[in-house]
């Protein structure tokens, strides 16, 4: 049955009223069959996704508690936020945890996965130990962090005092509650990074170092005219998911600290939760969230647009 | 996807063939990141010795890097606090129901979006892929408000369900089949067989790697899943076991012991599927930069 019969076929037999459901199914099965497959996926997708990304901007005009409807208030939210010292200090944390932990994690990821690309003994593994933080649930993560970082009987309070140095208040100082998160961060994404580094590594041909070789370039200069740019690609992906992830933080802050001490280390995504889910204004939640994915975004196509400017430059 | 893999069976390999200690350069690196991994594996360990410690050694101001003795009996003291029993239950179904829920459907669209033309198509893919980007937090009220109209609230599908269609997921297994030759489905079709016939016999034996990969991150999500279980399930009959975690946090502040014990349960699952299926996990990680 050639495609312009296929097209044809089910006017025709309309018309003719007859033939029955199967002979019908039989032809046109190819083009309804898409459609019946990608149903599931798309009803998941359009209630849990696209009515919600629509309806959080639609919410975030409004004044609502959940209980009754919510009222059109316009910009009002927005406004509110703007004036809002508590959503400076949580935009200002955000930025301290995203800086603190972004390039420092990056740098320790790939250093570990060129020393972990090398012929070593015992080398898969290292790079399964390496790997283990990224696995577990980060509230378990976060609860491993919180004894060790414990002001009495913590175990790094233990070895500080074994050196000889004086005990620090971790997670009870706003100086250093914040400090903690990024240790612990660090930790966990390490793995993670080191991961995609390591795959992008591999994938780099052997042939390209050999040519270098003949050129004479060795060590570091072979890092940063060889090594480097060929990770480019990658080192912007492991940036966009690890910007991503520090601004997002949630799990793990909110099980270590829950923002604390005071508001030392309470970020957006947290506010946004404490607005919604506990003072119960779902409009001013919501449009903490807007603000915070318009953000990304534009940060997003920033970078892209960086980095691609730069790979033609070169 | 392919020459991404992180083939741990050649890398096995090669291990045993360099036997003999690394000299000069690679000593050095070979020794600061054998450092680097006692820093790594030492949170685990210290999880694991708070919760196998005698409770009074934990506060006696004596520091010490090994338990005198190991006391089992802080799991069964730990665990009958709170109800761990119906927190696992929950957890472990919410997982199990999700991976058949999720595998089922991203597979099927992701063939479809592969190999079907059809009026719409790209449009539909984009507006999927593109929410890739889209956290949790920013659509949690709506989410919120839509899953508690349909009656989900406190209930395991109110954790799947809203999770059941990944972006992730469906773009990975579009990208697998469309490396799938046509001429199979086509000779399928000379056959006789029908569209779904087609998709259960011939695409489905074929898709054993992108499921391992889909079934291992799903589970891992699923079973690490925090911060939507948290809003979704509000009683403390229908909590997972990281909610559990939480709680006990919160409850018994001072109780370590018990805290780090539950703690070391939670992430036996995970870690028996990691020594496993260890290549999965990577492959899934690196081909799509997910975690």
């Amino acid at each position: 049955m050639n495609v312009e019969q296929v097209r044809r076929a089910p006017a025709t037999r309309r018309a003719a009223g007859g033939g029955g459901f199967r002979s019908w199914w039989g032809r046109n099965q190819r083009k309804i069959v898409p459609y019946l497959f990608i149903t599931p996926n798309l009803v998941v997708f359009t209630l849990f996704m696209f009515i919600p990304i629509i309806g959080a901007f639609y919410v975030s005009l409004t004044k609502w508690s959940l209980i009754g409807s919510p009222t059109f208030i316009g910009i009002e939210n927005y406004v509110q936020m703007f004036t809002d010292p508590n959503f400076w200090k949580a935009f200002y944390n955000t930025f301290i945890y995203t800086v603190g932990t972004v390039p420092t994690s990056i740098a320790l990821g790939l250093l570990v996965a060129m020393g972990l690309n090398r012929r070593l003994p015992g080398r898969t593994l290292l790079r399964s130990i390496y790997f283990v933080p990224v696995i577990i649930s980060l509230v378990a993560a976060a609860l491993i962090a919180a004894w060790m970082f414990n002001d009495n009987y913590g175990v790094i309070n233990s070895l500080l005092n074994a050196v000889g140095l004086k005990s620090v208040h971790w997670l009870s100082s706003a100086t250093w509650a914040m400090p903690s998160l990024i240790i612990t961060t660090l930790w966990i994404r390490l793995g993670f990074n080191m991961v995609i580094y390591l795959a992008a590594l591999q994938g780099i041909s052997p042939e390209v170092y050999d040519a270098a070789n003949i050129d004479g370039a060795k060590g570091w200069k072979l890092f940063r005219y060889v090594t480097w740019p060929l990770l480019a690609p990658t080192t912007f992906l492991v940036l966009i998911i690890n910007i991503i992830y520090s601004t997002y933080v949630f799990d793990l802050i909110y099980v270590m600290t829950g923002g604390g001490p005071g508001f030392s280390t309470t970020v957006l995504v947290q506010y946004v939760y404490q607005e919604a889910f506990q003072q119960g204004d779902m409009g001013y939640a919501s449009a903490i969230g807007v603000f915070l994915y318009v953000l990304l975004m534009v940060f997003t196509l920033f970078q892209w647009r960086v980095t691609r400017q730069g790979e033609q430059a070169s | 996807m392919e020459n991404t893999l992180y083939t741990a069976t050649e890398a096995k390999t090669k291990g045993r063939r360099l036997s003999r200690l690394p000299r000069g350069k690679d000593a050095v690196i070979w020794v600061l990141l054998v450092l680097g991994a006692i820093v790594m594996v030492f949170p685990l360990y210290w999880m694991f010795v708070t919760a196998v410690r005698p409770q009074d050694e934990l506060f006696n101001g004596h520091f010490s890097l090994f338990p005198s003795h190991l006391a089992w009996s802080n799991f069964t003291h730990a665990w009958n606090k709170l109800p761990w029993t119906r927190f696992y239950i929950n957890s472990i179904a919410i997982a199990l129901i999700a991976v058949v829920a999720t595998v089922f459907i991203n597979l099927l669209a992701g063939y479809t979006f592969a190999k079907y033309r059809f009026p719409g198509r790209d449009i539909i893919f984009l507006a999927m892929i593109s929410t890739l980007m889209v956290p949790i937090q920013v659509i949690m009220v709506p989410e919120f408000i839509i899953t508690s109209k349909l009656g989900l609230v406190n209930s395991w599908w109110g954790v799947i369900l809203p999770r059941a269609a990944e972006a992730f997921g469906l773009f990975m297994v579009r990208q697998f089949m469309v490396s799938i030759p046509d001429e199979l489905i086509e000779a399928a079709r000379l056959d006789g067989a029908s569209e779904f016939g087609i998709f259960r016999r011939v695409i489905l034996p074929l898709s054993g790697p992108v499921v391992a990969v889909l079934v291992i991150m799903t589970f891992m999500w699923r079973w690490n899943d925090f911060a939507w279980p948290l809003v979704i399930l509000q009683n403390q009959s229908s909590y997972t076991v990281p909610l559990g975690l939480n709680l006990m946090k919160g409850q018994y502040f001072t109780d370590w012991t018990g805290i780090m014990s539950m703690g070391l349960l939670s992430i036996i699952p995970i870690l028996l599927v990691f020594v496993f299926f260890q290549r999965y996990f990577i492959q899934g990680i690196a081909s799509t930069g997910l975690k």
